[in-house]
This record gives structure tokens, sequence and C-alpha cells, in this order.
């Protein structure tokens, strides 16, 4: 029985007699350097925009739309979670202090395991980027975001989302994520949902049913 | 260790036009079919609408994916360096049954008696379920749609949307029954909470996952998966054995690109700005996800179609299925007629080429050439380009055979090629015609009967009887200047 | 100008009327029409087939006799599509660069009829009357190939008299596609039973387009079904004047 070293023999040298001719990586990547990109790369928006725009996008896909201050966050944090009935939330290592209001049980949860994180009320957690044109959150895992079962198990997740970290469009955010592309990377765009069913969208499938967003300016 | 090989579901059984005639009575799986396009095709041209860039978009993503075939093996030698050097494992498949003996052989090694798999058409292509099952692996599918073709035991027809031709009755007394639910609601919202609880359980215990993967990132030895559900974000990390089978054409070379792909993939696929999830990771990564990780990178048919340079364009498709919701054909048959894992405008160039035109034959033609599906696709395929290529294959091959070379359309087609050389010969055929369409001329002017194959025509359609004067008589006759052989004949010298 | 009309192979047999209508409509404007007996087809038919080396002699045959002409206009947006997508690149599979070379000094000066009036005259408003309710089908060569958009309209708003009726799903193949109708004649049917009623319920009396073989195609099923909507080629109602129906 041909072992896989065989197959990769075969694959690649049937590549190379198909294509016929074989370039020099360094001509490859000059080539691939000279690709045109004439796509929009940013946007006209101005910061208050971009987050005007996203909030829209976010309010489209039913997630709860917030607005604090960094000062007030802690408090708005505690207005939401009053509102949505939760006593206390699952929480990844790095999450600042300021943030979490009194009266609450906040658990760092890095290392529960999916039994665990299934009996959490919900989730807080920052945000590496956040896109506005397409109102997507993107998490790696890294401090106040933590690993991406933390963000994924629960079934209501509230994210904080700073107007530095927004951007206007996709190729911006890619600009900021692109060295840590490494990470494991979540892009999250609404709550989970299926149009499977006669094309009608139905909400909550796996994934957190319920998102709310904190959209934090000075 | 022994293995069972499973029977493959056999596809390819019939022909496209028969397979069709069958699909075309099935009134309801029509009705379906047209709805779920009409309404993606809807919001799919509403997002493309709100990007002024999109033409810009479409033929970045057109150049990244043939500038990555064209240097293929490069490609896929790095994403294997860096894939492995984060940690994961990198298999090589050049067939069906390869790929399915190293996944059997990955699960047997953990003792897993069931997988969780997300949607993957790359799995249904080489029959993984089937011979999982064959050696007492249950595969269970996690995708509501491939949950809902699993459990009715059926194929999928749209590799977007696979259950996209049943609709909200049907699935529900497919899931009473199955899911053992009798009181289940018919409300798409009811279905998709039975979905969610039967699995939820699943995601929670079974340790080995499978999967697909959208992009294979070269420089980061990255996967990139986009999906709805979330039951991919579950598969790709509660579980503690991750394997991905993937197409090799599916590679890109940077990160970066998926600033193009992540724009037009989402808004093609579902006419949505972004999907709602999309993961991306390398190798793997201490306490997140899975432990193990394998991609099993698969030929199974591609590598030789970058030899045919019409045609390699084939292979630049990004699975988003806007060919289908846009083909006029597919509106009216749906994706099983197509009698293949692809169906639709880009079923009918891949499958084809996949097997080496030795099955599908029928497929190129099952077009009207209309071209909506290149108006639509987001990385500039050329389908009827290729398709008439691929027609061009079916008769030179035809024409190599005894059956082939004496059949009534290579005759007919091999006449009316004579005629067309010749302006004489052509209207001395006109007035063959002219004369001998007369038995099959009714009263009022109509052939409602045409012989041997034409009859395909009169089946539905009447046929206006040819004038009795064809144009270039009576230009010859009112118009032309006196004599009408002073002309030249069109045989003259070449210039 | 000096126009060479290349009827069409189809046009020339089946709707001779369309010919008769495109030098009626140019002949108004002030243009002389000829009319090379040489000609014969463009090889859409062969090529689409995938009979691809019998179309060659085809086009050979075709830009032989073009090749001298000041302007050609042909009343076929399918077969003008043809030479615009696939004569350089079935010339160069023959591996005859200089027919190549031909075609491309050729193409410039080949025009599908409406584009001609309108891209290359700069003409909308011919002088027609046709005081019917019409409705147009937008062929796929002659939107997705020759990128025509809306010029057919545009000249059926300045016709008098006639009333434009819009139809759903325009741009949808009607099903014909050359072999196709014959080939899978089941989805062929079916694809034209959705373009006619989307017709019929336009409560036009006209159906029109820029090209024969669609409006062969749909008039089969509309004369089956015992309808009284007739079509008409967007020549043909052009060449009406002064209240005269085509």
């Amino acid at each position: 029985m041909p072992n896989s070293a065989d197959h990769r023999a075969a694959i690649l040298g049937s590549i190379r007699r198909s294509l016929g001719v074989s370039t020099p990586a360094s001509a490859i990547a000059a080539e691939y350097a000279a690709i045109p990109r004439t796509y929009l790369q940013s946007s006209n928006l101005d910061k208050h925009g971009v987050s005007e725009l996203f909030a829209d996008r976010l309010r489209e896909y039913d997630a709860g739309v917030y607005h604090a201050s960094r000062l007030s966050l802690s408090g708005v944090i505690a207005e939401i979670l009053t509102a949505r009935g939760k006593t206390g939330l699952a929480i990844p290592a790095g999450v600042p202090a300021d943030w979490l209001p009194q009266g609450f049980a906040f658990e760092v949860a890095d290392s529960y395991d999916a039994y665990q994180l299934d009996k959490k009320q919900g989730v807080l957690s920052g945000c590496t980027v956040a896109i506005a044109e397409t109102g997507s959150i993107v998490l790696q895992n890294a401090a106040a975001q933590g690993p991406r079962t933390l963000s994924l198990v629960p079934d209501y997740h509230l994210c904080v989302v700073f107007e530095e970290q927004m951007v206007a469009t996709v190729p911006e955010a890619f600009e900021r994520i692109e060295a840590t592309s490494a990470l494991p990377t979540t892009f999250i765009s609404g709550p989970s949902a299926t149009a499977d069913i006669e094309m009608t969208r139905i909400k909550g499938v796996h994934g957190p049913r319920f998102l709310d967003v904190v959209l934090v300016a000075d | 260790m022994s293995e069972v090989h499973a029977e493959v579901t056999q596809w390819n059984r019939r022909d496209f036009p028969t397979a069709a005639r069958e699909v075309l009575q099935n009134s309801q799986t029509r009705k379906n079919v047209k709805h779920a396009t009409n309404v993606i095709q809807a919001k799919r041209n509403a997002v493309v609408a709100e990007l002024p860039d999109w033409e810009d978009l479409r033929e970045a993503g057109a150049q990244v994916k043939a500038h990555t075939l064209h240097h293929l093996d490069h490609y896929l030698m790095q994403f294997e360096d860096n894939c492995t050097r984060a940690g994961g494992n990198v298999h090589w498949a050049s067939d069906a049954a390869e790929a399915n003996r190293i996944i059997l052989r990955l699960v047997q090694q953990h003792q897993a008696k069931e997988v969780i798999k997300i949607k993957t058409m790359t799995s249904e292509e080489v029959g993984l379920n089937a011979h999982l099952e064959a050696n007492g692996v249950r595969p269970i599918e996690t995708d509501l749609a491939e949950l809902i073709v699993q459990l009715g035991k059926d194929r999928p027809s749209h590799f977007v949307a696979p259950a996209l031709h049943m609709n909200r009755h049907q699935v529900r007394e497919m899931f009473q029954r199955e899911m053992e639910l009798p009181d289940l609601g018919d409300r798409p919202e009811d279905l998709a909470t039975a979905a969610r609880s039967y699995l939820r359980e699943k995601f929670l215990r079974v340790k080995v996952a499978i999967s697909g993967g959208n992009f294979l990132i070269a420089d980061s030895g990255g996967i990139c998966i986009t999906e709805s559900e979330g039951n991919g974000r579950m598969c790709l990390t509660l579980p503690d054995v991750l394997i991905s089978i993937v197409g090799i054409e599916k590679v890109i070379p940077s990160y970066r690109d998926l600033d193009i792909f992540l724009q037009t993939l989402p808004r093609s696929a579902t006419g949505e700005r972004m999907n709602p999830y999309n993961s991306t990771w390398c190798g793997v990564h201490p306490g997140d996800g899975p432990k193990e990780f394998h991609v099993v990178l698969l030929d199974n048919g591609r590598s030789p179609i970058l030899a045919d340079k019409e045609a390699r364009q084939t292979l630049q498709c990004i699975r988003c299925a806007a060919c289908l919701n846009s083909c006029p054909v597919y509106h009216q048959t749906g994706g099983h007629a197509y009698e293949s894992v692809y169906a639709g405008p880009i079923g009918a160039i891949l499958t084809p080429q996949l097997h080496s035109m030795e099955e599908g034959r029928s497929l190129p033609y099952a077009s009207s050439l209309c071209g909506a599906c290149y108006e639509v696709c987001p990385v500039k395929i050329n389908i009827p380009e290729v398709l008439i290529h691929l027609r061009g294959k079916v008769v030179r091959e035809d024409q190599g055979t005894f059956a082939g070379k004496f059949s009534l359309w290579n005759i007919g087609m091999q006449t009316a090629a004579f005629l067309f050389q010749d302006a004489d010969r052509l209207a001395m055929a006109e007035r063959f015609g002219q004369i001998g369409q007369k038995p099959l001329v009714s009263k009022d002017g109509f052939i409602e009967w045409l012989p041997l194959m034409l009859d395909g025509w009169t089946q539905s359609r009447d046929l206006k009887a040819m004038p009795a004067q064809s144009f270039r008589d009576w230009w010859a006759k009112e118009r032309a200047p006196h004599s009408d052989n002073s002309h030249d004949d069109g045989k003259g010298s070449d210039a | 100008m000096l126009v060479s009309l290349f009827i069409t192979c189809y046009n020339d047999a089946l709707f001779p009327e369309t010919g008769k209508s495109v030098v009626n409509v140019l002949e108004r404007l002030g243009h002389r029409i000829e009319f090379r007996p040489e000609q014969t087809c463009c090889g859409q038919m062969h090529w689409n087939t995938g009979y691809l080396r019998e179309a060659v002699p085809i086009i050979r045959h075709f830009v032989r006799v073009y090749r001298d002409a000041e302007t050609v206009v042909v009343p076929s947006s399918s077969c003008v599509a043809m030479m615009r997508d696939h004569y350089v690149k079935a010339a160069e599979m023959d591996g005859d660069t200089g027919l190549a070379a031909e075609i491309e000094t050729l193409l410039p000066r080949v025009y599908e009829f409406s584009e001609f009036l309108v891209r290359k005259l700069g003409v909308e408003d011919v002088g027609a009357s046709y005081p019917l309710k019409v409705t147009y089908h937008a062929s796929c060569h002659s939107m997705r190939s020759l990128h025509l958009g809306d010029i057919p309209i545009r000249l059926l708003r300045n016709v008098r008299g006639l009333e434009l009726q819009p139809i759903q799903n325009m741009q949808e193949c009607c099903g014909f596609g050359g072999t196709f109708s014959i080939k899978n004649a089941d989805v062929s049917s079916a694809m034209l039973a959705d373009k006619v009623r989307n017709v019929l319920e336009t409560g036009a009396e006209v159906c029109t387009a820029v090209d024969n073989s669609c409006l062969m195609h749909l008039y089969g099923s509309l004369h089956r079904q015992g309808t009284s909507v007739r079509t008409a080629h967007l020549a043909e109602i052009l060449a009406a004047t002064d209240g005269a129906r085509a």
C-alpha cells in the first residue's frame, strides 16, 4: 500500500506536469506582489460615522447596542446584566478590573471545559477589532478575549468594543490583525442563524443566541 | 488494520436530460427550488449593489486565484511547512480511497465510534460517511441542512443550502420521525430549536470532528472556515481531534487575501454583508481548541485540470453557489438532476473534469449558455466559455468512435457545416427545405411535428413554416442590379 | 454610409421580413445598403454545440466575405456575440494568426442593428409608428455579451403610439439556447413556460426582442397555447410607419 509520501509525490508531480513550467520562488513572490488591488481599502467615514454605522449594523442583527464612556462602563454593564436577569458572567483572563461592576459574580473561565461553560449564564469579553460595514466583532486568543470556547458555549455574550478598535472596512480590519494571524481568530457578525428552512432566517441555532455590545468612547 | 470498502453513493447514474425529465415532474421540489433561489438572489443583488468596488473585488479575487493555481505546488508546500510548524499534521490523498483510508485510520486511532461533522461537500465527494459507517463509525452531521439531508437519507442538492429542495413541512415530518418529537411545531424556529437540543449533547461529548475548509492559507499555514449556525465553531473548538479534508485548489497565498474573499463570499453565497461566523486558526494552540489537528489535502482529479489552460479557471471556485442561484436551468431542475455532488453551472464543468470526461458527459450541455453564472461569479470563472470548451472535448472524443462518427447529430452537423461554407449550397438547401417541409405544414402555416430528435422541439412548441422566399432570393429578385450571376461566389483567392 | 447587411442564416430562411425591415429603416435614415450574396452563417451553432473545428471554415468564410466592408450590420445579437466572444479564439485554436489579425480589424466594423442605430448613428427616434401594446424580452447575448443595456427600450419609447409594458424577470433566459432546445427539450420547455407566462401577464399584444431565435422560441409556445400574442423583431417595429402594422 502506497504511503503518504508516495501520495504527496504523486500529487506534486501531477501538478508540476500539468503546469509544465516551474517558476522560482522569488519570481512567484514578485508576480503575487504585482496583482493590482483596486478595491477600496478604507472609507471616508470619520470616527463618529464609523461608530454609528457599526451600531446600525448591530441593531439590524438584533444585537443589543449600548454606549458608555470609560468611566461609566462598569455602570452600564451593571445595567445590562440587571436587564438581562444575570447575576454573574464568565470572563477571560485579562479583563480589566475597572470594567467589572460590584454586586455581580465574575469568574475567570479560560480553563473551563465545555460542560462547565455550558452552565454559565454568559460571557463578558473585549475584542481585537470591530468592522462597521459588516457589523463584525473579531476576537482572538488574547487578553480579555480568551480561548474560543469561552465566547461560544455560553448562551449570552456581552462584548466591549472601544472606539479606537472600530474600523470601517474589511481590508482595514485585516491590516490590524495580519500580524497576529497565527492566533485562533473568530469573526462574529450577529447571533448565529440559519436560513436552511425555506430561506427563512432563524436566529440562534448553536453559538450564543443573545449578544449585547457596549460601544465605549470618551 | 483491515478495512471495509463501502460502495460509494452511486451518482452519475443517468444523463442530465433523463434526470431532469423526472425532476421536472415533481412540482413541490420545483416550487421549493424557485422560492429559495429567488430569495437568495434578491438578497445577493441588494448587498452587491452596496459595494461600489464590487467589480474590483471580483477582478482581484480572480487574479489571486489564477496566480495561486499557476503555482499550486509552491503554495501547497508552503502551506504544509507552515501548518506543520504550527503543530498541524498534513496528509496528502491522491484520490477518494486514500482520503477515506487516512481519515478512518485517524478516527480508529482514537477509538472513536462517533464523529461530528461540519458540512463539507468534499466529504460527500469522496463518500466519507458511507466509508465510516461501513467500518463501524457513526458520522453525525451538525449543519441543519446536512442533518436534514442525513436524517432524510437524501442527497444534497445545493452546496450552500443542501436541503433547499425541501420545505418546512417536509422537514418537520422528518424531524418528528427521526428525533422522536411527535409534538414538534412546523415554524422554522421550532425546527431550529429541535436541532439545537439534539446536537448540543453531541457537541459537548464527541471527541473527534471532521470538517472541510473554505481557504487554506499558505503564508500562515492556517485555515479559514465560514459558517452561519455555530456548529462549525463547536466542531472546531470542543473536540480533542479535528480532521479537515480540503481540496488542493482551496489554498490562497496570504492571510491578507481574505480581505477580498470575506467580502465576496458571504455576499455571493447567502446575500449577507458577512456570514455570522468565520474561524481561522493555525495548527494547534495550547488551551484553545483541539490538541491534535490534521489536514487531508485532496487531489481526486483536480491536478490534471491544471493542464487545460482553457478550463483551469474551473478550479478558482470558492463554492459560493451564486451560479446555481442565478442559473435558469437550475431554477427549473434543482440540484439532483445533475447527479453529482456539485450541481448547477460549476457542477456542469467541474464534475466531468474531475472524472477526466469519463462521467458527466451530458453535463456541459445542461446549459443554454445564457451567461448569468459568469455575471455573478465572484472569481470571474467564464463558465460559458468552459462549457463550450468541454463540449468540444465531448464532440471530438465521440467523433473518434464508430457510433459517434455515424450518429445522427454528427452527420447532421457535418452536413450543415458543409452547407454553411458556400452560399450556393446554402441557398439550395433552403430551397429543399421550402419544398420538403410541405407535407409537415398544417393549413394555418405551422409545423406541429418534426421527425427524429427534432421532435424535442415540437413536443411543446409549434414551428412557423419556412417562408416561400428567403431574404437572399428576395434581394436577388428585387434589389440586386440586373444579372444575378455577376457576383463573386466567395471562393476567390485569399488576399 | 454604405452598410453591408449580414442577414444571418436563420433570418435568411425563416425571418426575411426582419431583413427587409432593417433595409427599410436604414434607407429611411439616408444610408445605402448592400447585400453580399456570398454570405452564409456566423458559425455559432457549430461552435456552441462543441463542433469547434467545424466552425472554423465557416468563420473564415465570413471574414473573407466582409473583410473589406465599410460597416456590417446584423439583426441578431447572438451572432455578433459569437464574433466578439469567440472568433479570435477560434482562429488561434486553428493556429491561423493571419485570420486572427483579420478578425481583429473587422470586428470594430460589425454592429448589432439596435446598437448601430444608437451607438454608431446616435439615433433613438427612427420615425416609427406602431400603436400596440408591446413588451420587450432582453435576450441573453444582447445583455451579457453586447451590454446593450436599455438601447432597445430607448428605441421603443420613441415609437409613436407604442405602449411599452414592463415584464417580470426580463433578463431571465427564454430557454432556447440553440441546440439546447432539442438536446434538453424538457428543461427548455419549462424555462419557456415561465417566460411565456411572464409575457402573457403583461397584457401585451406583441412581444419583441433583438433576436428572432428567442422570438421563434416564444412564438412556438404562444401559438401552441392558442394565444393571440404575436412576436415581432425590433427592426420590424421600427420599420412600421404611420400606423402600418408589420
